[in-house]
């Protein structure tokens, strides 16, 4: 048992630091970073993980699938989709999340867990409703082209995604050092009540920050679409699920450390999916969620949080 | 005056079984299904609350418990001679082993609560999100090997030629033996105590309430419950890996949130309501009738409603239908919270 072992573990490793594999698992990354992004902003200043997170990005795609399937330009296929993104979380923020703003953390968990399972159905009943499950998204596929580099293939889009990510961190970055919206969220992250004392306007940094995680909502939108052109109503529901899980593994009291935990998990799921042998790749998800279990037991607090110190939480 | 107060906390519940149990046989054979349905429903949301409203702690996993119970019971219970065609890679010892309805059941039951215990064990450690997010990776675990390992079960099929012998009298007597354990748990000394740790987990740690313990012992109960309620389901339906996943972990959660997650009466109540609803519901999808109006929903709107309700439920009554409190006796109430023990202050 022991040799098998070391033999696969020998395989793994030695396909792992192909300039394949480990270029497409950073592209991998950097997507689940941007989401890790989009759900530390709104944790930051809510304290409520977003189940329903996927599920923006998953009507992002359904309007980018709407307007391919209309032949639109695909700059307005873009536009419609950031529109129903942003439209659908400003929504969800004041329908659902700022009536229950007062509850328990368990409240709220189930409450988007509520949301995303709604969000879902009615894609269901939508997209079933010319009997195929599905409808393509092309209008970018073009981006799905690899260059060759060295010998390796490097899609287009995966070079676009960590271009993306970096930008709209920097952007991020910026905006919450040098704006007063920013400091204002950031000091609402830290702590809430003593920011509200403050003069901080509670609806106004929560709906900025809603705001700013359905801007990255569709950009992953966007691309998710062009690594998977067919929408289904289950649309980056997988993706969801292991980016939380990332976020907590990371950190979520930190958007720094909640992001590294996205760029991490994706990174390692990617590694996973392009290096495991055929007959485990099948147990991808097995491999990834154990390894959740297993660091949030010795770091429940999170793998990239700040042991000591000033903790900037935004 | 206590004990009668007592009694109204299991009675309610047990009543509400009974009476589904009643109109269940009284309905006729199609209409049935759906009562058996609820019945199972209530042994599902029971076992779910029996560690969620009592600890607090939000569990996305027990839908796996579930899943190991239905395998359980699923692969010893199909004939020996059928297991080649339908389960053609199964272990040795697990393709000549076979046992009856009643014992395929019990093993069920403990096979789901060694699991959750198995998994508890490091689990119980969390509290929070982190609980939450790693029970919900031992779903997706539970489900990945489920899928695809066909050493322990049928992998992507559905599970055939499993006798179908859950019927309405099972599905009853299993509904109330799982609120029997689940109120007998939380009168004794450990589901007071870890209630307690809900409540104020730093007082109860003071008072020497270990909280991993009775979180764990919480956990294991709830996970041979839950189990139970799998092998249950897999003599129901032919059911395969899809089944125990996503959808009844949504839709048991609903029941828990919209009954009230706190008390065994909002966990019945939530199981029932959601499920009557439900069932009207996959009735109005086909085509239902009533006094010559006929209702057509497109297919899949039944979780739209389902999932609009339970936020709704969320948003105007966040202690869900019946607030969290266990069902009490009208004048009960002037006598003061404060001496009802049990109850949700």
């Amino acid at each position: 048992v022991t040799h098998l072992v070391a033999s696969v573990l020998i395989d793994f490793l030695r396909a792992a630091v192909e300039a394949q594999v480990q270029v497409d698992a950073i592209g991998q990354g950097a997507i689940f970073a941007l989401m890790a992004v989009g759900i530390g902003l709104v944790f930051g200043v809510l304290r409520l993980v977003n189940f329903a997170y996927g599920q923006l990005i998953m009507a992002g795609a359904f309007a980018l699938a709407f307007a391919s399937d209309k032949d639109w330009p695909v700059w307005a296929g873009i536009v419609l989709c950031f529109a129903v993104v942003l439209a659908l979380s400003t929504a969800m923020e004041r329908v659902v999340f700022r009536p229950l703003r007062t509850q328990s953390p368990a409240v709220m968990l189930v409450a988007t867990f509520a949301v995303a399972f709604l969000l879902q159905s009615v894609a269901l009943v939508l997209d079933t409703r010319d009997n195929t499950i599905g409808q393509p998204a092309a209008s970018l596929a073009s981006l799905n082209r690899p260059w060759v580099i060295w010998g390796t293939d490097v899609r287009k889009i995966t070079v676009v995604a960590i271009v993306t990510a970096a930008l709209c961190l920097v952007a991020l970055v910026l905006f919450l050092g040098r704006t007063s919206v920013g400091l204002q969220m950031r000091a609402a992250a830290m702590d809430f009540q003593t920011a509200r004392l403050l003069g901080v306007r509670a609806n106004r940094v929560i709906g900025s920050a809603v705001f700013l995680s359905g801007v990255l909502a569709a950009v992953v939108a966007v691309m998710l679409t062009v690594q998977q052109p067919l929408v289904t109503s289950t649309f980056a529901l997988k993706e969801t699920i292991v980016v939380l899980a990332g976020v907590v593994v990371g950190g979520m009291n930190r958007l720094l450390s909640a992001t590294l935990g996205g760029f991490a998990i994706g990174y390692a799921s990617g590694l996973l999916g392009g290096a495991l042998p055929t007959a485990q790749s099948q147990y991808l998800p097995s491999f990834l969620f154990g390894l959740v279990i297993l660091i949030l037991i010795v770091r429940p607090a999170g793998l990239f949080a700040g042991r000591r110190g000033p903790v900037e939480r935004v | 005056m206590r004990d009668i107060r007592t009694g109204v906390q299991l009675g309610g519940p047990a009543a509400l079984v009974l009476g589904a149990m009643a109109l269940g046989s009284l309905a006729s054979r199609s209409t049935e299904i759906y009562f058996i349905n609820a019945l199972i429903a209530v042994s599902v949301v029971v076992a779910i609350y029996v560690f969620v409203g009592n600890s607090g702690v939000v569990s996305f996993g027990h839908i796996s418990f579930v899943a190991v119970g239905a395998w359980a019971a699923g692969v010893l219970v199909v004939p020996v001679a059928d297991k080649p065609a339908t389960m053609p890679y199964l272990f040795g010892p697990l393709q000549d082993a076979h046992v009856g309805n009643v014992p395929s059941l019990l093993i069920a039951a403990a096979v789901g609560c060694v699991f959750a215990l198995v998994a508890g064990l490091p689990l119980m450690r969390l509290s929070g999100l982190a609980a939450g997010i790693a029970t919900f990776a031992v779903l997706e675990i539970t489900n990945n090997i489920l899928r695809y390992y066909e050493k322990v079960g049928p992998g992507l099929n559905v599970f055939s030629s499993v006798p179908e012998t859950t019927d309405i009298l099972q599905a009853g007597i299993a509904a109330l033996a799982v609120i029997v354990v689940a109120f007998a748990y939380q009168h004794s000394r450990f589901g007071r105590q870890l209630r307690a740790t809900r409540e104020d987990a730093a007082a109860a740690r003071a008072v020497g309430i270990s909280v991993y313990r009775q979180r764990l012992i919480a956990f294991g109960l709830s996970g041979g419950l839950a189990g139970l309620a799998g092998g249950l389901y897999v003599h129901l339906l032919p059911l395969n890996v899809d089944f125990v996943y996503l959808d009844l972990t949504f839709i048991t959660l609903a029941m828990l949130v919209v009954g009230g997650m706190t008390s065994l009466w909002g966990a019945v109540v939530g199981a029932l309501a959601v499920s009557g609803l439900d069932s009207l519901l996959a009735e109005a999808e086909n085509g239902l009738s009533i006094a010559g109006v006929t209702i057509d929903l497109p297919a899949g709107s039944r979780l739209v409603v389902v999932g609009v309700l339970m936020a709704a439920v969320l948003i105007i009554r966040p202690g869900g239908l019946t607030g969290g409190r266990e069902l009490s006796l009208p004048r009960s109430r002037r006598r003061g919270a404060a001496t009802t023990e049990g109850t949700r202050s």
